[in-house]
């Protein structure tokens, strides 16, 4: 019991502190890289709940995926982040005002729980005990059965973001060379090669 | 006092010896790897191979290392020292930490992990960053190319990896390690493995991790010919060593995920009198020793793939493909009432 409390301060504190340390790290790459070991230590936080599912693919997804992508470029560009900086001040009430309310609703959530029991009870109702079922399959059998609408809408949602971004970047180049396998496999030698026959002192 | 040994003293010192049982010969194994590998291609190229360093080369391995140990480590100058070191040692780790959850042989585990798979996805994902993170602490511009192409050739093929072990998981209906093989152990002996099912996947599967291990075809982010030899180019001595180290073993490690999903882990190839005396976990080393034959006849035999070449097999061929068989295996589970309970 001592080691599990132990573990969840330990990582609770270092979520804490990397999130600090990507906000005020003067490198943006080492930004980047608290923000991953932000990630790990909330997914140790994940394994401590016994939310083994979630926590491997929070690692697999944003560790694994996103962030290498932010990575990539973040290092390949060529920020002055003392520029950034500047209008800290300027933006400083409204990133306060969301902080705020961020901070009030997630109190009003705790809050709400600590008040009235049945509130903890009704958001954990449809889940079966842990001894029938490990978790991955809980989570698989209420996202298809009782949740299959409003899983398929995000699905359509993120269908649509990519699709979106995809137009929005995507530019047709002109003049570049692009191989065609099937083109380079059905040439025949008589579409490229001509057999003269050269006599001595006329050339070709 | 004497509680709290019983409590997590003794549980503690139980799970560093057998990690120290599976780490110590994973690098013995490792070691052996590169004379086998060199080995393998000098026959392959009618040479000798190394041949002087003990009795048939074989403490050639152990020349190497100590000639590495004792190299001095050069940092660059502009390079940023943390980073720059901490790279060698990710890579190292991830590719050691992955075989907590591989099983050896029926109930030879480090974690019986209920999503093992999902971990051992999980930890390949992250070998990226070792890369990456050398690439751009080298601050020099070899290694960073090297490690911009690394990174988008190891994202790119993890896509493709994952839905091969969709596949497996849907035949399989569980995460666990040992589930898989369990569920792999038909009547049929060697024929009812997933390879033979589920062969397109297989094959799949085996040239995405010669692209996520980095190996010939697909050794781009170390193409000597144009980026001297990309991440690793200002690393020297130990630091190199680690990197190098890292590398073999996870060919080794991919090689053990691919008996496990695919080859039947520890199970002998038919379940008769000479093949069953022999306990699994030689079955397990000679599958992951077949496999690794594979990647070095590969390496001996084929040209290094262009960088456009490598991103259209992976997106336009393996992705689009391995996604219809996910769709085709699903269904025909379905249709024909297959789905493991």
């Amino acid at each position: 019991m001592i080691i599990s409390t132990l573990a969840f301060y330990l990582f609770a504190t270092l979520t804490v502190a990397s999130a600090f340390m990507v906000i005020s790290s003067k490198n943006p790459v080492h930004s980047v890289l608290f923000l991953i070991l932000a990630f790990f230590n909330s997914a140790a936080l994940f394994v401590l709940l016994g939310a083994e599912f979630l926590a491997m693919i929070l690692i697999v997804v944003y560790v694994g995926a996103v962030a290498v992508l932010f990575l990539f470029v973040v290092m390949m560009l060529d920020i002055n982040f003392s520029e950034l900086r500047q209008g800290f001040l300027q933006y400083l009430p409204i990133g306060a005002l969301i902080g705020i309310i961020l901070m009030i609703e997630l109190l009003l959530v705790v809050g709400g729980w600590q008040l009235s029991p049945e509130a903890l009870q009704l958001s954990s109702a449809p889940t079966v005990a842990m001894t029938e079922m490990n978790n991955t399959e809980q989570l698989g059998s209420l996202i298809y059965t009782q949740y299959v609408y409003l899983f398929q809408i995000a699905g359509m949602i993120l269908l649509v973001a990519m699709i979106g971004a995809i137009v929005l970047t995507h530019r047709q180049r002109s003049g570049v060379k692009k191989q065609v396998i099937a083109e380079q496999v059905y040439r025949r030698p008589e579409d490229s090669m001509v057999v003269r026959k050269v006599e001595p002192g006329q050339g070709v | 006092m004497v509680e709290f040994w019983d409590i997590y003293g003794l549980p503690t010192a139980i799970i560093v010896a057998k990690i120290l049982a599976i780490v110590l010969p994973l690098l013995i194994a490792v070691a052996y790897l590169t004379l086998y590998e060199r080995k393998v291609m000098a026959l392959m190229q009618l040479r000798k191979g190394p041949n002087v360093v003990g009795f048939y080369g074989l403490l050639q391995p152990l020349a190497d290392g100590a000639k590495l140990f004792f190299k001095e480590t050069i940092v660059p100058s502009g390079a940023n020292k943390f980073l720059f070191l901490f790279a060698p040692m990710l890579t190292f780790i991830l590719s050691l930490i992955a075989w907590a959850v591989i099983p050896f042989d029926e109930g030879m585990v480090l974690s019986d992990l209920n999503v093992g798979v999902l971990y051992l996805f999980a930890i390949s994902s992250l070998g990226v960053y070792g890369i990456v993170i050398a690439g751009w602490a080298s601050n020099s511009r070899y290694p960073f190319l090297g490690a911009l192409r690394s990174a988008a050739q190891m994202v790119s093929y993890e896509v493709s990896i994952g839905f091969v072990i969709i596949t497996v998981l849907l035949c399989v209906g569980s995460l666990n390690l040992t589930d898989v093989v369990k569920s792999q152990d038909g009547e049929y002996g060697m024929f009812s493995w997933y390879f033979i099912p589920l062969f397109p996947m297989f094959i799949i599967f085996f040239i995405s991790i010669l692209a996520e291990t980095n190996r010939h075809p697909f050794d781009l982010p170390e193409a000597e010919a144009e980026l001297v030899a990309g991440y690793q180019t200002e690393y020297s001595s130990m630091a190199f060593a680690l990197f190098f180290l890292g590398e073999y073993a996870n060919m080794i490690l991919m090689s053990a995920i691919c008996v496990v999903l695919f080859l039947g882990g520890w199970l002998p190839p038919a379940d008769i009198a000479p093949f069953n005396w022999i306990p699994g976990v030689v079955w397990f080393g000679i599958k992951i020793a077949i496999l690794l034959f594979v990647f070095i006849w590969v390496r001996a035999t084929l040209p290094r793939y262009r960088y456009d070449q490598l991103m259209r097999l992976g997106w336009k061929v393996f992705l689009p493909f391995s996604l219809i068989w996910v769709v085709l295996t699903a269904g025909f589970l379905i249709v024909f009432d297959m789905v493991p309970a």
